[in-house]
């Protein structure tokens, strides 16, 4: 039905384009002079035609399940049922009027599904009236509008304009629907685990929260010592460490390498070569890491008499290392190429050697540049998950011993909300938690190294 | 003293070369990951591309099938296969025990039933004789024949047995093991055995996903790219909604996921698991990506060509649609296969969403349950049986060919189509 109804909407809205456009040269045969090209008046009645029905159509679509809903549970309201027991009875109407229901039917429900019926057929034929009149006004308007030859460039390129505006809302929709979704559970995590104990508390065990029934899930002493993040804020920081380790010495000299030394034949071949590495997914570096590096390096241990476990941090930190080299190097490379050749002359003039220049004068010229890529590669290596999910630890140890398992925040988000989760569990309550600090470290560290390339790009343009 | 100016040359010369040398091998170390990486997949990964059969022969007794001489169709579709199909296993040993039986029957996998009745349903006229069916071997003895399996391992650390090794070493010496060409694994969906499982479902859930994510995040990024580089005036808020979409790109991508579980899934209810969510989740990701690309794409069309434009009496909506936008469509195309390619390649969203549910069916439309590519790695990944090691090799390398494929295409448009501007 809404299908049939859309169709409809889109063929009248094609139709009264042409319509439209062949009022405007009638008009124009009639020796007056048109106020747009007649394309236009074809939009301006499409747009008359199509969007109003549009809207109502989905308003129409929003709300009436809710308003149904009402309706038959109307009969309901006064029985002392809760909530849940009601939706219980509406989704049971629902199937038996599908002729699905295969329980026990009360006379009750009968009744309730008849009225459903009737309510939802009232609905689509009334939503068909409605949106049909309202096309014909709409359509009977604009139609007067354009035999009355007044504009229609303007308000077509206004609408128009309107829905580019509307197009660039969505990226700050997206921020406030991560906020959003973030927020609220959030807060309510907090409400059952003091912030205190989230920040400086010492073990992580969200597996003791299990819920076995709603009854438990409110007493606050059974969480005690159970959320306190200490060890999965340390850990994420750890394997970040690790990883900027092995991907800022090399991607910064690949870099530097590639903007001063390389020749051009060399930079042709090398520089998207090396920006493979940033094109494979990451869950394959996870692979990589947990067959081939994990066990590699147990084995080396072993034979040097050193414990490693097969899912060492310095797995999962190396690999995440190797990852982010492409970032930094192909960032330092862009830096260092926008420092005046002027500054390079200078050194040279002076007797410098290349490498001293180097040193000497570009690296301090670029470093705020070079900063901010080191930032940004941070930022990833701490949003980094399935590397860690799959290399690393699952269980949270507070160590610092490269050679031990840990965990981060991404990959205990990951084992909290594998799975089916309960809503208003503090389990998933506490994934969420994770991840609003997550996205605020995450947030700062983006803005600051954002803002620092923007000041050096600023400087030498 | 010249001496010692000499010495202090030199020194900086070594200085020098030493500084030279560790770019140098800074890139050697890039390149050689890049190298053990690549060989590693593909070392471990291109036997999956063969797959094992036993041929056993198989007596298609109608007594045993609980069917009459000249069955129809129905009869056939109906007919008890599993007898046959038990006998014509442990007639591989003549004096095998109940235990050795049920250890042959265990020699191939659980599908040998449906092998031998597709074996029956092709040629009706089998009924009463003997042929040779081709059986899929279990996954383990697919292993060892392939060499991935430890033979040498004490029997109780093994799972085949001495016993199944002989009658196996037997029929490859009689000619009766055959490896071909793996075409189940493009075509069977997920599985617990090794053996039977393949990558068409999590394939299609891909295909899916791409698709929802190209269809909402193309024309929201490219509306949003136009108005930002053609029409936003100057001002505090068009600076806010150019910050959000900086910082957007640069926002892991799981907390997208608790996005999509936040309000996708918690608050409109959309279908758990399917790759309609997982393409509305990955959209949102994309859409800067695409948002910086379309906007770098319109500011690279020179002003000229506005202002021709605007001078011939054109609208600055008409300029904007009908000169500036079609010349940046090739630099905009490029961004938004490159956005396409790494939302392909992304992984833990999914798995916030459900995505990783395990589906033994192939969906048919964006609505229906699906794993996907990157999350069908990481569910073979994390099983213990051997045979998916190399599946997951496998795997990775379907997904990084059409990286690769979508990568040169990306840069294909842009060589081709783009103009240059001088």
């Amino acid at each position: 039905m809404n299908l049939i109804l859309f169709t409809f909407i889109v063929l009248l809205g094609f139709t009264s384009y042409y319509f439209g456009r062949r009022k405007a040269y009638t008009i124009q045969s009639s020796k007056k002079r048109l106020t747009a090209l007649p394309q236009f008046y074809g939009y301006y009645l499409a747009i008359w035609c199509a969007i109003p029905a549009f809207i109502i159509f989905s308003l129409w679509a929003i709300f009436e399940p809710t308003i149904v809903k009402l309706l038959v549970l109307s009969d309901y309201s006064n029985q002392g049922y809760l909530d849940d027991e009601l939706n219980l009875i509406y989704e049971k109407t629902k199937s038996l009027s599908r002729g699905q229901f295969t329980g026990e039917i009360t006379p009750f429900i009968e009744a309730s599904a008849e009225k459903y019926l009737s309510l939802r057929s009232i609905a689509q034929s009334s939503k068909a009236v409605i949106v049909l009149s309202i096309i014909i006004a709409s359509v009977a308007y604009a139609y007067k509008r354009i035999s009355s030859n007044s504009r229609t460039r303007e308000p077509v390129e206004k609408f128009l304009n309107a829905v580019l505006f509307t197009a660039s809302l969505a990226a700050i929709l997206t921020t406030v629907g991560i906020v959003f979704s973030l927020i609220f559970q959030t807060i309510d995590f907090f409400k059952v685990i003091p912030l205190f104990d989230f920040v400086f508390g010492t073990h992580w065990y969200p597996a003791k929260a299990f819920v076995r029934d709603s009854s438990e899930a409110l007493d606050p002493t059974m969480y005690s010592d159970t959320f306190g993040a200490v060890p999965i804020f340390a850990g994420t920081f750890f394997i970040a460490l690790i990883a900027m380790c092995v991907a800022i010495p090399i991607g910064l000299m690949s870099g530097i390498y590639l903007a001063e030394y390389a020749s051009s034949k060399v930079r042709k071949y090398a520089k998207p070569l090396i920006e493979i590495l940033a094109g494979i997914p990451t869950v394959v570096y996870g692979f990589f890491a947990a067959l081939t590096v994990g066990p590699f390096l147990k084995e080396l241990g072993t034979s040097m008499g050193l414990e490693v476990s097969a899912e060492s941090a310095l797995a999962a930190g190396g690999v995440m290392g190797i990852m982010i080299i492409p970032f930094i190097s192909s960032l330092s490379d862009d830096v260092i190429t926008s420092v005046p050749q002027s500054l390079r002359d200078g050194s040279y003039a002076m007797g410098a050697t290349k490498s001293e220049t180097i040193k000497r004068v570009i690296f301090p010229a670029a470093l705020p540049g070079i900063v901010g890529s080191i930032l940004l590669g941070v930022s990833r290596a701490i949003g980094e998950t399935m590397i860690v999910v799959m290399a690393s630890g699952l269980a949270a140890n507070l160590t610092f011993n490269p050679l031990e398992s840990t965990s981060t925040i991404t990959a205990q988000i990951v084992v909290i909300l594998i799975g089916d989760q309960a809503f208003g569990d503090p389990k998933t309550q506490a994934a969420f938690a994770l991840g609003m600090s997550l996205f605020l470290v995450t947030l700062c560290l983006n803005i600051v190294a954002l803002r620092v390339v923007k000041k050096y790009r600023e400087k030498y343009e | 003293m010249n001496k010692n100016k000499e010495q202090l040359l030199n020194k900086r010369y070594r200085a020098e070369r030493r500084f030279r040398l560790y770019g140098q091998s800074a890139i050697f170390m890039a390149l050689l990951f890049l190298t053990i990486f690549i060989f590693k997949i593909f070392s471990t990964g291109y036997t999956a591309f063969q797959k094992t059969w036993l041929i056993v022969p198989v007596n298609f007794d109608a007594e045993m099938m609980m069917i009459d001489q000249n069955p129809s169709k129905e009869d056939l579709q109906d007919a008890d296969y599993y007898d046959i199909a038990l006998k014509s296993m442990a007639d591989l040993d003549q004096n095998a025990n109940d235990d050795q039986k049920n250890q042959l029957k265990r020699m191939v996998s659980y599908f040998f039933e449906k092998e031998i009745k597709n074996e029956i349903l092709n040629d009706p006229s089998l009924i009463g004789k003997t042929k040779e069916v081709y059986l899929t071997a279990s996954d383990d003895l697919d292993q060892v024949f392939k060499g991935n399996y430890p033979r040498d391992l004490p029997e109780d650390q093994r799972r085949v047995s001495d016993y199944q090794l002989k009658i196996f070493d037997h029929l490859v010496a009689k000619g009766k093991v055959e490896s071909k060409f793996n075409i189940s694994f493009f075509t069977y969906a997920d599985s617990r055995e090794a053996e039977l499982a393949g990558i068409a479902s999590s394939f299609m859930g891909s295909i899916f996903s791409i698709l929802v994510c190209l269809m909402i995040a193309f024309p929201v990024a490219v509306l949003a790219a136009i108005y930002l580089e053609e029409f936003a005036p100057k001002n505090r808020f068009t600076d806010f909604i150019e910050v959000n979409i900086n910082n957007l790109a640069a926002v892991p991508s799981i907390v997208f996921g608790l996005l999509g579980l936040g309000v996708l899934l918690a608050i409109f209810h959309l279908p758990r698991s399917t790759p309609l969510v997982g393409g509305i989740t990955l959209s949102l990701m994309t859409l800067p990506t695409i948002i910086i690309a379309a906007r770098a794409s319109l500011k690279a069309v020179p002003p000229s060509i506005r202002e021709a434009a605007l001078a011939m009496g054109a609208s600055r909506m008409q300029t904007t649609m009908h000169h500036t936008v079609p010349l940046s469509m090739p630099g905009t195309l490029s961004g938004t296969i490159i956005g396409l390619a790494q939302a392909l390649g992304e992984t833990a969203p999914l798995i916030l969403i459900g995505m990783v549910a395990f589906v033994n069916t192939i969906p048919g439309s964006p609505m229906d349950p699906a794993a996907s590519l990157p999350v069908q790695i990481y569910i073979w990944a994390e099983s213990a049986e051997r045979g998916f090691v190399e599946k997951v090799s496998a795997c990775i390398m379907v997904l990084l060919g059409f990286l690769i494929i979508m990568n040169l295409f990306a840069q294909i448009i842009r060589h081709k189509f783009e103009k240059k501007w001088s």
